[in-house]
């Protein structure tokens, strides 16, 4: 009874999930090695030219600057994002549900609009640099943008509610007599939210990280609505070459480089959880 | 009259790990039994094949000389409580009690009635349309009760369905099943590991530990003649002494000779039994009156719980665990502990074990 | 001392949280059309605007189907799956399971790039079904997150007592697992529409010449000089958004959808 319910019930998960996964990812791979053609999306034939194109110095800088990029927002998003959730979970039911719709709310808002609105608020005529002047920061008004910092804050922005996401659960199930015992033991709050929580939250911890290290790697928009051409990371390079230089094989050879970097970065923040001694 | 349920050399493995072994049983068609024992018996898994949720690894079921050893759950017409209950959540009391009608072809008018009387039955008339959440346990339990029966089953299965009540409820809610299943004359089978709640409610318990049934009897037969060491030390309270065959009428406990009520036949001399007296019948006195079937010794602890005196007496390193009422032991006089005190262990309350 | 940082974070971040929304929504009723915030001469023009510009309509109505159907199918590939993970421990639905966590997780710029050579090669590229499917397969394990959530909370005394009152199996996936589940699927539902409605880079890859969303829009707007018009779309989104996540909020347990503990226990 089981076994043909279970392939009839799964056939047609089976044929979307895999013809929208694996074949498009093996075709990337098979494009990486064609030649570009003007005239058609790829040309015939096999060449390696879109991977020596990314020993090129641009390619590297664009690398590395993802590599940062993801890094940084990665531990703003988590840093700012733990504490939130945190504070969250331990708020009154009504508070919770408001904040918990806030934050999905802002899901609502295309990545596209939330860069436009960052344009707007750090331009000099409105909004944020005005406000820096009152507070002493700034001499004068000045735009804010194009900067690193400028797409720093803007994928911040876009990356928090999925860092919330991620660590909800496991901080809502909380024990919460575990800390209290550590408070009796003699614990100060603060040790024994560090002593306590922290280690038995390791692991969201790492899969937010991730996740907003992902997201930031690969979004397309933030960058270039936000920075200046010599800010921009692979994932500019490579929605470019795809839209503006009509080279595929060139995008896909470097979205294979991405994707290589992205899987070695999740399974370096696994093994960093899996490794690390307990404190 | 029918035979009711038979089970025949039902057993439960798990890979080397024997849950149930080789029970065999009769609960005639209208009684209370129970499965009595502790946590990891078998009890409940034995409840759980009877209900068709587990399969037997081997052994038959029967009802009525019907095999249903292989009929689906749904086909059984068996009836459970659980333990958690098991309430749907998603619907209010009424639709609750009124969900195994959607299976039989019912009218709405007549599911209606039937609703209603079982409301009545369980003396809530007008929770109908409240939700779960709203209940209390008490009346939560009811309506697991009420939804139990309202297939009109033909066995009634119950487990640990008080385990969750406090202890003033658990005791209500126990005379109110009996008086339940009396008006019904419905066959019930109960699992606790309260052995004061099957001693109350049953008219047969079957007791159980590792798998098997150690004893089936009526709540007296077991009380009064506890077939082995663990009927003993479980139902109750008994103090277990080691003693020794001295002859065909006596055994010896240290210097001492007992003269039990009856003594197994076929023992030899020196052969090593099991004593098992209740500390309720022992008689305290203060000086030793009789040579046979007397102890003495130094109290060592009392405990004062209102109704009764509980007292343990260390005997030549034998701890005893006697109990007197109030009264008794203010008549003995006896300044409570480190007195000594002489028991006097009347030869009906003297049974000897042999396992 | 602790309470007024406490205080002070969250305030700090609930401003920077809404910040964007209110220069949004502060831009779209501004009286001209320049980009100014705060507004000036405050004025519901662009609402009007937008409302009468086929353009955007068109935009807007494309974006919403768009979302409904990938909100379907992803379901209706997240559901069979879910179910033979719970029911049956399928290793085949964990691997696809597993499959669809990796398609999210892949940078989106590469997952854009691989749909449009896929829907290339397969000689398609630039119909809605593209944009509908790839969103659908992309944002898939959010309904199978949720759903398979429903499927843990199902407490396996419930379906034995059902069984004991009569039920088949087919009388308990209706009566019993399917009321418990529902909520679950409605906000996996939600979920895909809403991220499927902002969704702009796959959107663009893969059919974006032809198929012309809301996001995409408002990006070729953005590069042609803003029009506080764009706000206006951007405002709409914010209190669809709002709406759904409230009314779930309303109906159902939200932090238990979450995966929070549920009310009543903590």
């Amino acid at each position: 009874m089981r076994r043909w319910q279970l392939s009839v019930l799964l056939s047609w998960p089976a044929l979307a999930t895999l013809a929208l996964t694996v074949v498009p990812v093996w075709l990337l791979l098979r494009i990486s090695i064609a030649p570009p053609d003007p005239a058609a999306p790829w040309g015939a034939g096999l060449t390696f030219e879109a991977y020596r194109s990314l020993l090129a110095p641009d390619s590297i800088h664009a690398l590395r600057r993802s590599l940062q990029l993801a890094v940084v927002v990665g531990i703003v998003s988590v840093g700012a994002g733990f504490p939130l959730t945190y504070f969250i979970t331990r708020m009154q039911r009504r508070a919770q549900v408001g904040w918990l719709v806030f934050l999905l709310a802002t899901l609502t808002l295309s990545d596209v609009l939330i860069a436009f609105s960052w344009q707007v608020m750090l331009s000099k005529r409105i909004g944020l640099s005005r406000i820096f002047v009152a507070l002493g920061l700034m001499q004068q008004p000045d735009s804010l943008a194009p900067s690193v910092g400028a797409i720093i804050a803007c994928l911040t922005y876009l990356v928090i509610p999925f860092t919330v996401l991620t660590l909800y659960p496991a901080l809502s199930q909380l024990d919460r007599s575990l800390i209290e015992a550590a408070r009796t033991l003699g614990a100060p709050a603060w040790r024994a939210f560090t002593s306590v929580v922290l280690p038995l939250t390791r692991v969201p911890t790492m899969v937010a990280f991730v996740l907003a290290a992902v997201l930031t790697l690969g979004s397309f928009v933030p960058p270039v609505a936000l920075g200046k051409p010599e800010h921009w990371p692979m994932s500019v390079l490579i929605g470019n070459a795809a839209l503006a230089g009509h080279n595929l094989p060139r995008a896909a050879a470097m979205s294979v480089l991405l994707l290589v970097v992205t899987a070695l970065l999740a399974l370096g923040a696994v093994r960093a959880v899996r490794h690390r001694p307990t404190p | 009259m029918s035979l009711g349920l038979e089970v025949r050399q039902l057993s439960k493995h798990y890979g080397s790990q024997r849950v149930v072994s080789d029970v065999s049983l009769t609960v005639p068609s209208g009684q209370f039994v129970c499965f009595l024992g502790p946590s990891g018996c078998g009890k409940t898994t034995l409840l759980r094949m009877i209900a068709g949720l587990e399969a037997p690894t081997s052994g038959r079921i029967l009802i009525n000389d019907r095999d249903i050893t292989d009929t689906p759950v749904h086909e059984r017409n068996f009836a459970m409580v659980f333990q958690a209950l098991a309430l749907f959540p998603f619907l209010n009391v009424e639709e609750n009690i009124a969900y195994s009608l959607r299976f039989r072809t019912i009218n709405a008018q007549q599911r209606h009635e039937m609703v209603r009387d079982l409301l009545a039955l369980i003396k809530l008339p007008d929770i109908g349309k409240r939700r779960i959440e709203q209940l209390s346990g008490g009346q939560r339990q009811r309506v697991a009760i009420a939804r139990a029966l309202a297939q009109e089953p033909m066995l009634f299965l119950l487990d640990e369905p008080l385990s969750a009540l406090d202890a003033r409820l658990r005791d209500h809610m126990q005379v109110e099943l009996r008086q339940l299943q009396q008006k019904l004359h419905i066959t019930t089978i109960l699992v606790t590991h309260d052995q004061r709640e099957a001693m109350s409610i049953a008219d047969t318990v079957v007791v159980m530990a590792d798998g098997r049934i150690q004893q089936i009897g009526s709540p007296t037969q077991i009380y009064r003649q506890p077939a082995n060491r663990f009927v003993a030390g479980f139902i109750g309270r008994s103090n277990l002494i080691e003693a020794q065959v001295e002859d065909g009428l006596h055994l010896r406990v240290g210097e001492r000779l007992i003269r039990p009520l009856s003594m197994p036949a076929m023992m030899s001399h020196g052969e090593s039994v099991t004593l098992a007296v209740r500390p309720e019948e022992i008689r305290l006195l203060a000086r030793p009156q009789h040579e046979l079937n007397c102890l003495t010794g130094r109290i060592t602890f009392t405990r004062d719980v209102g109704n009764e005196i509980e007292l343990r007496i260390d005997c030549e390193g034998r701890e005893i665990i006697a109990a007197t009422s109030p009264a008794q032991w203010s008549a003995l006089g006896a300044a409570g502990e480190p007195s000594e005190v002489a028991l006097q262990l009347p030869p009906e309350s003297c049974r000897v074990l042999t396992s | 001392m602790t309470a007024i940082l406490r205080r002070a974070f969250l305030g700090l971040l609930a401003l920077f949280l809404a910040a964007p929304l209110i220069v949004v929504t502060g831009v779209s009723f501004n009286g001209t059309a320049r980009m100014n915030f705060p507004p000036q001469h405050a004025s519901l023009i662009w609402y009007g605007n937008f409302f009468s510009d086929p353009g955007w309509m068109s935009a807007l109505t494309l974006s919403a189907v768009i979302a409904a159907l990938a909100s379907l199918v992803a379901v209706s590939i997240a559901l069979p799956i879910a179910y033979a993970v719970w029911r049956f421990n399928s290793r085949a639905a964990m691997a696809l399971q597993g499959l669809a966590r990796v398609s999210f997780l892949l940078p989106a710029v590469v997952v854009s790039i691989v749909y449009l050579v896929f829907w290339s090669a397969l000689g398609h590229a630039g119909h809605i079904e593209d944009t509908i499917l790839s969103h659908a397969v992309v944002f898939v394990t959010l309904p199978l997150t949720t759903i398979g959530l429903g499927f843990q909370s199902i407490d396996s005394a419930l379906i034995d007592a059902a069984r004991t009152l009569g039920a088949r199996e087919g009388d308990v996936l209706r009566t019993v697992i399917r009321p418990i589940i529902l909520p679950y699927l409605v906000s996996g539902l939600v979920f895909v529409f809403i991220l499927s409605l902002n969704e702009y880079i796959i959107a663009y890859m893969v059919a974006g010449f032809e198929v012309e969303t809301l996001p995409i829009k408002v990006f070729n707007n953005l590069r042609m000089g803003f029009t506080p018009t764009m706000c206006v779309g951007a405002v709409l989104f914010m209190l669809l958004g709002v709406l759904g996540f409230g009314a779930i909020a309303w109906v159902g347990d939200l932090p238990k959808l979450l995966g929070g503990r549920t009310q009543g226990s903590g």
